[in-house]
């Protein structure tokens, strides 16, 4: 029998504001050292009270409106009751009752994946066990930090598609400045179950918890359906609901500890926040302020005449969009932008392996000039994008100290086309006895006798010319 | 018994209860839960007295958390601001209205003490037990000295996220009783034993005499309004003392070998009865398939008072009735102590589920419509005047 995923992802995501979630702590980004951030609301201190942070509020309807959702003009804030020492005032304030958006939708390839909600949230603290002392310590930056929560509906079929809609999302909230989306700091709860093949019902379902690097969940939810399917075809084991971690090391899920009874939050409203009223006034206000989302960035470029496969790693990826529009801007070629970046930055990227492009716009944009003015050669650009990468060298002090210069008259160019000849005389007799491989060898000493300078053209007619002889 | 729990000045005038926060001095709430606990700032309303010239003296004793009607506590513990006042030791006092234990004190005491309406005086600086109906009132020796600090404590404070926006606050006590309509609540009245309801008979007719009618009429529901406001009033509490579990601050029991036997033995040893009572009972009715029945029925049941007192507050000024059914309670098992206090409540919930301002002078209490602080002053006044 075939089987299918059934995959329903909670996503969580910092909002990129400046302070904390109703406390006027900056986020725990900002902190050097434990329990820095930290004041007596966010600790959890008798008499303080919560004041909410405006900029969260708009930043969670702005996630809504690029997920195509229903915005709740009214929406309330909920304790949700819990211990655990990271949670100083033994509650979250989330929203349980009145999300502020809901039933929205996200494209992933040619299928819909519904979003029930989004709803804004606390994060808790951190707990560091310290085995020296064999005690727990915990730090509170964290604490109060706001986060939304995107709840999908269970409408992934493979870890692909949960893939694609991660870097999505992902890509999507770096591009309205949401969240900054960074290292880790996207966790996904998968919920996984499997059925046959062209049923309705719902298998059994685990959660995985807290994951958030895409390479493991892809493989955490290959290894769950495997254990899915072997448990209903083989019987290898009863599935329960449950939740489950992933195992980095050994490759596989493990059950997480179970509790001796079922939690139970104790949700109510919180009387220290009144309902929050986002009036048609503010709401407009907030879609004004909307930046283009990645498929009208994507479809832009195409209309600047980039291939439609460019445009969408271009568009794909906040940093790549930033500086391809500022070299733009400068006046640059669309096409020979998105190719510099495309080919020949991603390739520095790879080899230093740097995830994020992080290039001085007018130094690139400056070797760009001078390739397409043909003022230096497209290698000897390629040199000077390393050294810029590398050690952030000025670009036209650069190639002075290089000595790049594309214009090398036709003297010198038959000059190092000759002298080339006299040092490769082996390779100039294996050609000359029909060995066509040959012309490379003495091309290239003809190119470094040039440093990488003289146009390629003339060059490949001259030393033709004089092999010919 | 010592007249502070903690002295602040000598030559202070202003006693403050001791769930409000004043820096560096403890605040333990009447708890051994906090009996360490120093707080890093103070309460608006605190930093305004003392702002406007006026000088802390102490903090004065309370029920634990401010629960207490009068079960487990006291007399003299939860009367300590109300008698501080009425031997003329202070000018006057804060005291947090939770549940009517300050309205009880200064009705016992004969003295004055006004709860303002709801989200007029910040709650910035108080240790919350339950969030949506406590208010910080003042206890003075009559109408006019209430009002006086009344005025600096109430005001915008941003830090509130329930805090009216309003700035100032003015109260004129002298507006005159003559013409104004006034009810006397049957179903309270009848509730209370004969020395209440004579306090209630003549200030019935010194109303009369001022030239103010005063009709007795029914209200309904005072009996659901005060299990919805136990359960509301328990729930918020449960939710706002879970914070107090022995690991940040506050007491921490000798006896344990992990969190959870820390959170327990820490919470088991600190907490009085009616605590653990008002606890068990919060968490009862926020529980799964309990929420629906019992707090969210509450809630609904605080929309309908809301709306039952604005109609009756249409037609008249404001409502008489008693603050407590009798002055003291016989002896009884601390067990009982939490029923105690709900049955007692029936006096002081209306205003405290609404929001409502009250008013407690000569041993009578007077409820009035959302900002009509002024006017049940002024209504005080003239019992005061009738008195003097």
């Amino acid at each position: 029998m075939k089987y299918e995923l059934v995959i329903g992802l909670e996503t969580h995501v910092e909002l990129a504001t400046d302070s904390k979630l109703f406390c006027s702590c900056g986020g725990h980004a900002a902190a050097n050292e434990p329990n820095d951030c930290v004041c007596p609301a966010c600790s959890g201190m008798p008499g303080m009270l919560p004041v909410t942070n405006k900029h969260a509020i708009e930043l969670a309807v702005k996630a809504g409106l690029m997920l195509n959702c229903k915005i709740n003009q009214y929406t309330t804030f909920d304790k949700k009751s819990y211990y655990y020492p990271d949670l100083p005032a033994a509650y979250q304030i989330t929203q349980w009752f009145h999300p502020i958006c809901v039933e929205g939708t996200v494209e992933v390839g040619d299928r819909k994946i519904g979003i029930k909600q989004i709803h804004i949230e606390e994060d808790a603290g951190k707990l560091v066990h310290d085995d020296a002392t064999n005690t727990s310590l915990v730090d509170y930056n964290r604490t109060s930090v706001p986060l939304i929560e995107i709840v999908s509906k269970p409408d992934f079929r493979s870890a692909d598609e949960v893939i694609t809609y991660l870097k999505k999302l992902k890509a999507a909230l770096q591009f309205a400045g949401i969240s900054e989306c960074e290292e880790g700091a996207m966790r996904c709860d998968v919920n996984i179950s499997v059925r046959p093949e062209g049923t309705d019902k719902l298998g059994v379902r685990s959660e995985i918890k807290n994951m958030s690097s895409f390479a493991e969940i892809k493989d955490a939810i290959e290894f769950e359906k495997v254990r899915h399917v072997d448990a209903i075809e083989r019987r290898t084991e009863m599935l329960v609901q449950e939740t489950r971690r992933w195992d980095e090391v050994k490759r596989r899920t493990f059950p997480m500890r179970n509790k001796e009874t079922a939690a139970d939050y104790r949700y109510f409203p919180d009387p220290n926040l009144m309902p929050i009223v986002i009036d048609d006034a503010w709401l407009e206000e907030i879609k004004a302020s909307m930046p283009a989302t990645a498929e009208e960035k994507g479809q832009k470029y195409v209309d600047m005449g980039i291939a439609t496969k460019e445009a969408a790693v271009l568009a794909s990826d906040a940093k790549l969009c930033s500086v391809f529009d500022a070299v733009v801007a400068q006046g640059r070629e669309p096409k020979s932008v998105a190719s510099w970046i495309l080919t020949e930055c991603m390739s520095r990227m790879r080899y230093l392996g740097i995830e994020t492009l992080n290039i001085d716009p007018a130094k690139l944009s400056r070797i760009i000039e001078l390739v397409d003015a043909g003022e230096i050669t497209r290698a000897a650009g390629k040199k000077v994008l390393a050294a810029v990468f590398e050690s952030d060298v000025d670009v036209d002090k650069y190639c002075d100290e290089q000595g790049f210069n594309a214009k090398v008259d036709e003297g010198a160019v038959l000059a190092a086309v000759k002298a080339a000849m006299e040092a490769n005389a082996a390779a100039v007799a294996d050609f000359k006895s029909g060995k066509e491989k040959a012309f490379g060898a003495i091309f290239g000493a003809c190119m470094k006798e040039l440093k990488g300078n003289g146009d390629p053209a003339l060059i490949r007619e001259l030393l033709n010319k004089e092999l010919s002889k | 018994m010592a007249k502070y729990i903690t002295e602040i000045n000598k030559q202070g005038n202003i006693a403050v209860d001791d769930t409000i926060l004043v820096k560096d001095y403890p605040a333990t709430a009447g708890s051994k839960m906090l009996e360490n606990f120093v707080p890093l700032f103070s309460a608006e309303a605190v930093e305004r007295v003392v702002a406007a010239g006026y000088t802390l003296s102490g903090k004065t004793a309370v029920g634990e958390f401010g629960l207490d009607l009068y079960g487990e506590t006291s007399t003299s513990d939860i009367c300590a601001a109300a008698t501080l006042v009425a031997d003329g030791e202070v000018r006057a006092a804060l005291n947090v209205d939770l549940n009517g234990a300050p309205r009880r004190a200064a009705a016992i005491k004969g003295v004055t003490f006004v709860k303002p309406t709801y989200g007029t005086v910040s709650r910035y600086g108080v240790i919350a037990a339950a969030c949506s109906g406590e208010q910080i009132g003042v206890t003075a020796k009559d109408a006019d000295t209430a009002a006086e600090i009344l005025t600096v404590i109430a005001g915008h404070d941003a830090k509130d996220g329930t805090s009216l926006k309003q700035d100032k606050y003015e109260y004129n006590t002298d507006i005159s009783a003559k013409g104004m309509k006034i009810a006397l609540v049957k179903e309270l009245y009848d509730a209370a034993d004969d020395e209440v309801k004579a306090k209630i008979d003549s200030a019935a007719a010194a109303y009369k005499k001022a030239g103010a009618t005063v009709e007795e009429i029914s209200v309904l529901g005072l009996s659901e309004i005060k299990t919805a406001w136990t359960i509301l009033m328990s729930a918020e509490t449960t939710n706002n003392l879970s914070r107090f579990d022995g690991v940040k601050y506050g007491y921490r029991t000798e006896k344990y070998k992990n969190i959870d036997e820390l959170y327990v033995g820490s919470r088991s040893e600190a907490f009085g009865f009616l605590t653990k009572a008002t606890i068990i009972y919060g968490s009862d009715v926020l529980s799964k398939g309990r929420y629906e029945v019992c707090y969210d029925k509450a809630l609904k049941i605080r929309r309908k008072a809301v709306e039952t007192l604005t109609e009756l507050f249409a037609k008249f000024d404001a409502l008489l009735m008693p603050a407590y059914s009798k002055a003291d309670f016989e002896a009884y098992d601390v067990t009982d102590a939490f029923n105690k206090v709900y049955e007692e409540s029936l006096f002081t919930a209306p205003a405290s589920i609404t929001g409502m301002p009250a008013v407690v002078t000569k041993g009578v209490q007077l409820v009035g419509n959302y900002f009509a602080d002024g006017k049940l002053l002024a209504l005080a006044k003239v019992l005061e005047k009738e008195e003097a």
